[in-house]
């Protein structure tokens, strides 16, 4: 019998509704934006971990979602990067609508698994704006000196689609291209040869992107002998 | 009631009357979710256990539970992240049969469903018995698929989804409840959609 899954962290931090004014909007690449958010009475988060965002209509109607984190802890602001999604309820309305002083509700943090411990080593696999838990996480360890710990592969159509593209190629990710060469590698999906250099033993992997990057991703690390054990998933869907 | 969002109106003014507070139909869709790596389980393989709090353990294979009477959901599932699928028909056979054949005793109170990957979910006893709660193999009249929780996964259609373990190798009756895998990472122990019993706290 596999070992039960327990908890990903001890004593994940986690915060109920606030109320969270937008100091920032920004839309780095197409079809998605970058919010900074003055939250009050913020429970500092670990890298890894989610808020949901939750719109109310002038007849008490709401809608809520989840998006990941991409500030680090020691941030006075919380930054929330979301993929905006053509028939999504809420995040048209975070792309299309929302500017700075805007109020909207929060709650946050949420989440053990998924999240970093800020001392482990760990490999990063995103697709795509799957990477947002992941520049968290990058953050984390930079302010914390600790940036040998994570190694970091981002699987993305072109580079120009990539979010958070300069930080991330500053911090060392590999960043490959599935739609284009980049220097002598081919366009492509993520490979073995990709993962190989990357992996150490000891390292928890985590997997961050749509749900048919994960699974591909995870069957290839399985085909690497990467145990399941080790392995923690994150997918998101048409779900925005 | 929270102050509106400015010039947010919402787009589904008619609201379906099957959709719990904050969900939305996600239509033809069903969105994949897990925590883990999706096993390859073929049916052989597979056998599901009841113990703990019982009178008689049992361990059916995949053949033995398709002897048993065979029990379908037509209905709707709600998942924590904001889904749900109306209309959706899964066959298998009713937990209760199997909770039958292996005689929970008079002390179990709770239920900790487990996965071949090591999943983990609890549930009072009363949540998966009196026809609430199934062990299915079939969607739609086709075999469940792996990322669905193939080739058999607990149904508890009236709480979230989570609830409803993919890849169910076994059901463990307690007599005190004990915290499920997403209960120890911040989600709710019961999940009552109706209540939106999503958080820990809720």
């Amino acid at each position: 019998m596999t070992e039960p899954l327990g908890p990903g962290v001890a004593d994940a931090p986690t915060g109920g509704w606030r109320t969270a004014t937008v100091a920032g909007v920004r839309r780095p690449v197409a079809r998605s934006v970058q919010l900074r958010l003055d939250v009050a009475d913020r429970v500092a988060h670990l890298p890894g971990q989610h808020y949901v965002v939750r719109l109310t209509a002038p007849d008490g109607y709401t809608a809520q979602r989840s998006y990941s984190v991409a500030s680090a802890p020691g941030d006075p602001l919380l930054e929330l990067f979301v993929e905006r999604l053509d028939d999504g309820e809420v995040s048209t309305h975070l792309a299309d609508v929302v500017e700075p002083g805007d109020v909207l509700e929060v709650r946050g943090p949420i989440g053990g698994w998924f999240v970093w411990d800020t001392g482990s080593p760990a490999l990063l696999v995103a697709g795509g704006s799957g990477v947002v838990p992941f520049v968290s996480m990058l953050r984390t360890a930079r302010a914390l000196g600790r940036t040998e710990l994570l190694r970091t592969v981002v699987s993305v159509r072109t580079v120009d689609l990539l979010p958070y593209a300069d930080e991330l190629l500053a911090a060392g990710a590999l960043v490959v291209t599935t739609r284009e060469p980049r220097g002598i590698r081919p366009a492509g999906r993520l490979t073995a040869a990709d993962l190989v250099p990357l992996w150490e033993p000891g390292q928890t992997v985590y997997v961050c992107g749509s749900a048919s990057f994960a699974g591909a991703a995870t069957r290839l690390l399985e085909t690497l002998g990467i145990p399941a054990a080790g392995i923690r998933v994150e997918q998101f869907g048409p779900s925005g | 009631m929270p102050t509106p969002t400015r010039g947010f109106l919402g787009r589904r003014r008619d609201r379906d009357p099957r959709l719990p507070p904050g969900q939305y139909d996600v239509g033809a869709d069903w969105p994949v979710l897990t925590a883990e790596p999706t096993p390859r389980i073929t049916p052989e393989t597979w056998s599901i256990t009841v113990d703990g709090q019982v009178e008689q353990p049992t361990t059916w294979s995949w053949d033995d539970v398709h002897r048993l009477p065979p029990s379908e959901y037509r209905g709707d599932i709600h998942c924590v992240t904001t889904w749900s699928k109306f209309d959706t028909r899964f066959s298998g056979v009713s937990v209760d049969t199997l909770l039958d054949a292996a005689r929970p005793t008079a002390e179990a109170q709770f239920v900790m469903a487990t996965s071949k990957t090591g999943y983990t979910t609890n549930l009072p006893l009363a949540d998966v018995t009196g026809g609430r709660a199934w062990l299915v193999w079939d969607f739609d009249g086709r075999p469940l698929t792996p990322e669905h929780g193939g080739p058999v996964r607990l149904l508890v259609p009236h709480l979230y989804f989570w609830k409803s373990a993919k890849w169910i190798s076994k059901l463990t009756l307690l007599r005190r409840d004990q915290p499920g895998f997403w209960e120890q990472n911040g989600y709710h122990d019961r999940g009552d959609p109706w209540r939106q019993q999503r958080y820990q706290g809720d």
